[in-house]
């Protein structure tokens, strides 16, 4: 099991202080998690890592999940698409049930001191707030910056019981009557997908897959989705390959339910097919260690979303030292300032024309690199995303822009 | 001899759901969010790229730089030098004048691409004690260069804006101690044109000097 004393080496000795200080000012208050999940999806995800590191503080952390039946989830899944500009249709029944499901719940659940809902599923719990107070607090994880507007008007009614609202990037924030905190996710140093690996275990990676290491690889890591752009990077490498020998490698987990998927995966491989310096990699889900040897083996990374949530693998490439070249859209922008700690692009021309600069000038893709590495250590690791959590919960017992705890 | 305390803050960014799509909402922005969301677009930055060059380039001026592609503009706000200021307020209305000034000289008006807005966010600040203190300058010395960045963050640049004397933290505890040049010396130092950990540095080896004297 990780301790929070294992990041000391990672962040320094004062930043785990820091937390110690601010966890023992929560001491009395217990703090209650609910989501929808146990398993799978990056919320489960970030309470299995975080609950752990809350409790080594000395802060009293529960993590309880909703039950609902398959009708619910199936409108839950609809509120996801919807956020998401995916165009559904939900009947009143539908509401009414996904109100009845919460309801249900919030009879079934102790509630402790400080209530933190995460995501639209059990965002009705805050009904119970009449009968029962304690402070509760909303955490938005998905994209919110063009909500459907039925569908937001339906989450909208729960939102102002709430204490405050928290959203992964700029863009999501949305007009309202409550406190907004921002709260970027973060990536763990010490999981399989970030750690450190000796160089025999990324040479065995890539041996593995034909990859050579004695030339230039240019690497995306993601989903084979359009909103990835998979074929607008093979275009790009085949426009700076004109200029720089280089292999091309597109890994990443197979199509989601997007229903261009196929259509993308296919043109991916009719491509890959005709070029055998493109690599395409179908990983399954457990290829945390493939997917951290690929990018330390890499030269240059890339992330050349169109739209994006957060874009936590820009953060996984630059923690790894490596020039990152991403789109400049959702959470990328936060994670890259332009020419200091990695290139953001707007176009395939563009991406091609920095990806043939940084292979030719391995002094300045080195430096944003360094640079890269630094403001995830400063921003987006999870001793950060431990630091906000505690910083939140201080905030609903303390006013005013400036507390002396 | 009273002891040097040693805080660290940690600052909680607040989003305003207010946005900009040109220079002139920009200007209206600025005009009408709280004094600490002029203090968090112009001291970002800094904390948060601290390791990087000395160039603290506000929000202001990156966004104008890079989304609005307008490089005299951003130079002139990127110039607007937060050290000058011993408040918010005049640092608001230099940048108002700034903006007004732009948009008085020029027709051009343009609006940014969708999704590139500039976001008004603020902070919230917590200030916490670390628990250690110095009672002398060699320990004091010792302990800077332990303390989190954002502790030193604190005793100088918060420090100057709550002081309103052009005193730090560190400069005011070095006079009470009687060392008037050390003071006067770290009162002097730009601290904006350091990086945090050049800053740190740059203290210790003052601190180092003038206790071998």
């Amino acid at each position: 099991m990780i301790h929070i004393e294992d990041y000391i080496p990672i962040v320094g000795q004062a930043t785990v202080e820091e937390l110690g200080l601010l966890a023992d000012r929560l001491r009395g208050k217990a703090i209650q998690n609910i989501n929808s999940t146990a398993v799978g999806g990056g919320v489960a995800e970030i309470l299995s890592r975080m609950i752990p590191l809350l409790s080594q503080l000395g802060v009293s952390a529960a993590w309880d999940v909703i039950k609902g039946d398959e009708k619910f989830f199936a409108v839950t899944k609809k509120f996801h698409n919807g956020l998401h500009g995916v165009p559904v249709e939900i009947d009143a029944g539908e509401y009414a049930h996904f109100l009845e499901v919460n309801r249900y719940n919030a009879e079934q659940i102790r509630f402790g001191d400080i209530v933190f809902v995460h995501d639209p599923q059990p965002i009705a719990l805050v009904e119970k707030r009449g009968a029962i107070g304690k402070n509760w607090l909303w955490r938005c994880h998905i994209d919110f910056s063009r909500p459907d507007p039925k569908i937001w008007e339906f989450l909208r009614q729960f939102i102002p019981r709430y204490d405050a609202a928290v959203f992964s990037a700029p863009a999501f924030s949305q007009k309202l009557p409550i406190p907004q905190v921002l709260i970027a996710p973060s990536i763990d140093p010490l999981g399989d997908k970030n750690k450190e690996l000796d160089e025999p275990t990324i040479d065995a990676v890539f041996a593995r897959f034909g990859i050579d290491r004695s030339r230039p690889v240019v690497t995306q890591i993601s989903r084979f989705d359009y909103l990835k752009d998979p074929v607008g990077v093979i275009k790009a490498y085949k426009m700076a390959k004109e200029h720089v020998d280089m292999q091309l490698v597109l890994a990443g987990g197979g199509a989601t339910d997007d229903p261009e998927g196929p259509i993308i995966m296919e043109q991916v491989r009719r491509e890959a097919e005709k070029d055998k310096d493109i690599f395409v990699l179908f990983l399954p889900p457990a290829s945390d260690i493939e997917i951290n040897a690929l990018q330390r083996g890499s030269t240059v990374i890339l992330q050349k979303s169109l739209k994006e949530g957060f874009g936590l693998t820009v953060s996984e490439a630059l923690w790894k030292g490596k020039p990152t070249i991403a789109g400049a859209v959702g959470g990328i922008p936060l994670q890259i300032a332009h020419k200091y700690s990695g290139i953001l692009t707007h176009s395939i021309e563009g991406t091609a024309q920095w990806i043939k600069q940084l292979i030719s000038a391995p002094e300045y893709a080195r430096k944003l690199g360094i640079n890269g590495k630094e403001h995830i250590r400063n921003n987006f690791l999870i001793t950060r995303h431990v630091k906000d959590y505690l910083l939140l919960f201080l905030s609903l017992f303390n006013e005013g822009d400036v507390v002396y705890l | 001899m009273e002891a040097f305390q040693f805080f660290t803050k940690l600052d909680q960014t607040l989003l305003l759901g207010l946005r900009a799509r040109t220079i002139e909402e920009l200007l209206t922005g600025i005009r009408s969010v709280p004094d600490a969301s002029i203090y968090f677009h112009t001291h970002r930055f800094l904390q948060q790229h601290h390791f990087l060059s000395p160039e603290p380039p506000n929000d202001f001026a990156y966004w104008v730089t890079n989304v609005m592609g307008d490089d005299a503009l951003a130079e002139r706000l990127w110039s607007v030098d937060p050290v000058r200021f011993n408040g918010i307020s005049g640092l608001r209305e230099k940048l108002i004048g700034v903006l007004e000034s732009h948009l008085a000289s020029t027709e051009r008006r343009i609006e940014c691409a969708a999704g590139e807005e500039f976001h008004f966010m603020a902070c919230k600040t917590f200030v916490v004690p670390t628990g250690h203190s110095a009672r002398t300058l060699g320990e004091f010395a010792e302990l800077v260069s332990k303390v989190s960045i954002n502790s030193v963050y604190f005793h100088v640049f918060d420090a100057k804006m709550r002081l309103k004397s052009g005193e730090n933290d560190f400069s005011r505890w070095f006079r009470d101690q009687g060392k008037i040049a050390l003071a006067n010396e770290t009162r002097r130092l730009d601290p904006y044109s350091f990086t945090l950990d050049g800053l740190r540095r740059q203290i210790v080896a003052l601190v180092m000097k003038y206790d071998s004297h």
